[in-house]
């Protein structure tokens, strides 16, 4: 094989794998804080995709203009998500919450195809590219990996830097404390549900460069982000981002040398040998 | 000040505590003992919000607080450093200080408060940058007693400060309390080592099995038989 294709591959890995960092980065902020996975999270990413077609296509509407409706859209859909489906059963136990968002999911699916069939729609965005070395590299990539490590900053720095950001990390390592701190749990869960659900809506904004939308896009993304979310350790920020990395190479490089869909099974296969080694996330201590 | 009367509370159908009355007067300290499992936490957690009692009233400044919740209570002017001191073991020590200070009213008088905490605990400003978790046990009841002055609190609830500690720490820590005391808050503590919370306390209640069996000058109390039998082991 000509090592051209693989240094193309092993780019295009790190290309994806920032998209990825913003879906896996959105879920487990959610799940440090209130220790529920929502199943159907890459679903509401599908909605706001599909927020970005009708504007952008349909309306006419620029594209960064439809992005930033997507990003409302996300950051709305989250608040909805908590105050509709999460906060009516948030002490009950993990299992209805887990099978509630998991209904959101079909509930979200079979909405998208009555509504807008299970056509696959396409932006279609005429973007140039560019070659370096040899190395063949559309904008259509670059452009959403740029912004992704932007967005990841942005947040590194709203969860490090800023009160409320802080008291998101507080609450994620003790709810009752930050309770005695003075800090409204449901505030923050709110906030917290709308900062991941406006991850999920720049992710919709970024994914339509490259992927057309369709009813069933989570079932593309969703798995995906969900075992990323475990082999970084559920909750862990730094943990996922790696290994958003990590998978994003192995499907990129697995995709070239062997088939898309080797990718794919080799990336599964490695989730769930690491699910052995270290069950706890690539960065947790062995016990 | 602070005022209990006829508070009754417990989880799901147990009854930890039966018609407490108790009361603080503004300035003072007041320590709560008894054996394990009497109530004590359950007591201090009724009082900061964090269980809602079945029945009674809790007086704070003249209003019920009674069912409220607790990040409400604390803006009353209520800090509770819980049992086993519940830092942000992840966060540094200046950020934990820093979650203190969450209420808006606190974080307007940051600096402020946060120059009394480092000149009250000189380890504390040196450690600012790290990790929680990674400190020592004495170090940590510091930096949760330093974290609940940063509320800007009345009054201090401090379940079971000794809880885990070295003897020399557990002196220490008296020591440290005794400071937070003469810089004026009131001070209510639930303690298991009696003998050396009386010496720290204006006057003390005695709990057992959620009822309050007697109350005193803490200097009476220590000086009753079964206080001694049962506690002091004299």
């Amino acid at each position: 094989m000509d090592p051209i294709f693989l240094a193309e591959a092993a780019i295009n890995g790190i290309l994806l794998g920032g998209v990825l960092a913003l879906l896996a980065l959105g879920l487990n902020l959610i799940f440090g804080v209130l220790d529920i996975v929502w199943i159907a999270y890459v679903d509401l990413v599908m909605l706001c995709m599909y927020a970005v077609y009708f504007l952008s296509v349909v309306y006419g509407w620029p594209i960064w203009a439809a992005g930033l409706v997507s990003l409302a859209a996300g950051a709305l859909l989250g608040v909805a998500v908590h105050l509709l489906i999460i906060s009516p059963i948030l002490t009950s136990a993990p299992i209805n919450q887990l099978l509630a968002t998991g209904g959101l999911l079909f509930f979200l699916q079979s909405a998208a195809t009555f509504l807008w069939t299970t056509d696959h729609r396409s932006v279609r965005l005429s973007l140039p590219s560019f070659e370096i070395a040899g190395i063949f590299l559309p904008a259509t990539r670059i452009i959403p990996f740029v912004i992704s490590i932007v967005a990841v900053i942005a947040l590194y720095v709203f969860l490090t830097r800023t009160y409320i950001g802080t008291a998101i990390r507080a609450v994620s390592q003790d709810r009752e404390a930050m309770s005695l701190m003075g800090a409204s749990p449901q505030r923050i869960y709110i906030v917290t549900s709308a900062v991941g659900g406006l991850m999920a809506g720049l992710a919709a904004a970024l994914l339509v460069f490259q992927y057309s939308v369709h009813p069933f896009f989570g079932g593309q993304f969703g798995p995906l982000t969900f075992m990323i979310c475990v082999l970084g350790g559920l909750g862990n920020m730094v943990g996922a981002f790696i290994a958003s990395f990590i998978m994003s190479e192995v499907i990129a490089i697995g995709g070239v040398v062997i088939s898309t869909e080797m990718g794919y099974v080799i990336a599964f296969v490695i989730f769930i040998v690491m699910m052995f080694v270290r069950p706890g996330g690539i960065l947790a201590k062995r016990e | 000040m602070l005022e209990l009367s006829g508070v009754t509370a417990g989880y799901g159908h147990f009854t930890a505590l039966w018609e407490v009355t108790l009361r603080i007067a503004e300035g003072e300290a007041v320590a709560v003992v008894g054996p394990n499992g009497a109530g004590k936490t359950t007591l201090l957690r009724v009082v900061s919000g964090l269980i809602a009692p079945r029945s009674g009233r809790i007086i704070f400044e003249g209003e019920d607080l009674a069912g409220h919740p607790a990040h409400d209570i604390v803006a009353h002017g209520i800090a509770h450093v819980p049992e086993g001191r519940r830092l942000f073991p992840a966060l540094t020590v200046a950020d934990n200080l820093r979650m203190g200070a969450f209420l808006p009213a606190a974080r307007s008088r940051y600096r402020e408060s946060l120059e009394r905490v480092y000149t009250l605990f000189p380890v504390l400003a040196e450690r600012r940058g790290q990790r929680a978790g990674s400190m020592s046990g004495g170090e940590q009841q510091m930096l949760a007693i330093g974290r609940a002055l940063m509320s800007q609190p009345k009054i201090i609830l401090l379940d079971e400060p000794s809880l885990g500690l070295a003897p020399v720490m557990v002196l220490r820590v008296f020591d440290l309390i005794r400071r937070v005391r003469e810089e004026g808050y009131t001070i209510l503590v639930v303690e298991q080592n009696v003998r050396q919370v009386l010496r720290l306390v204006d006057r003390a209640y005695l709990l057992e099995v959620g009822r309050i069996k007697t109350e005193g000058r803490a200097a009476e109390l220590a000086e009753q038989d079964f206080v001694r039998q049962a506690y002091l082991g004299v």
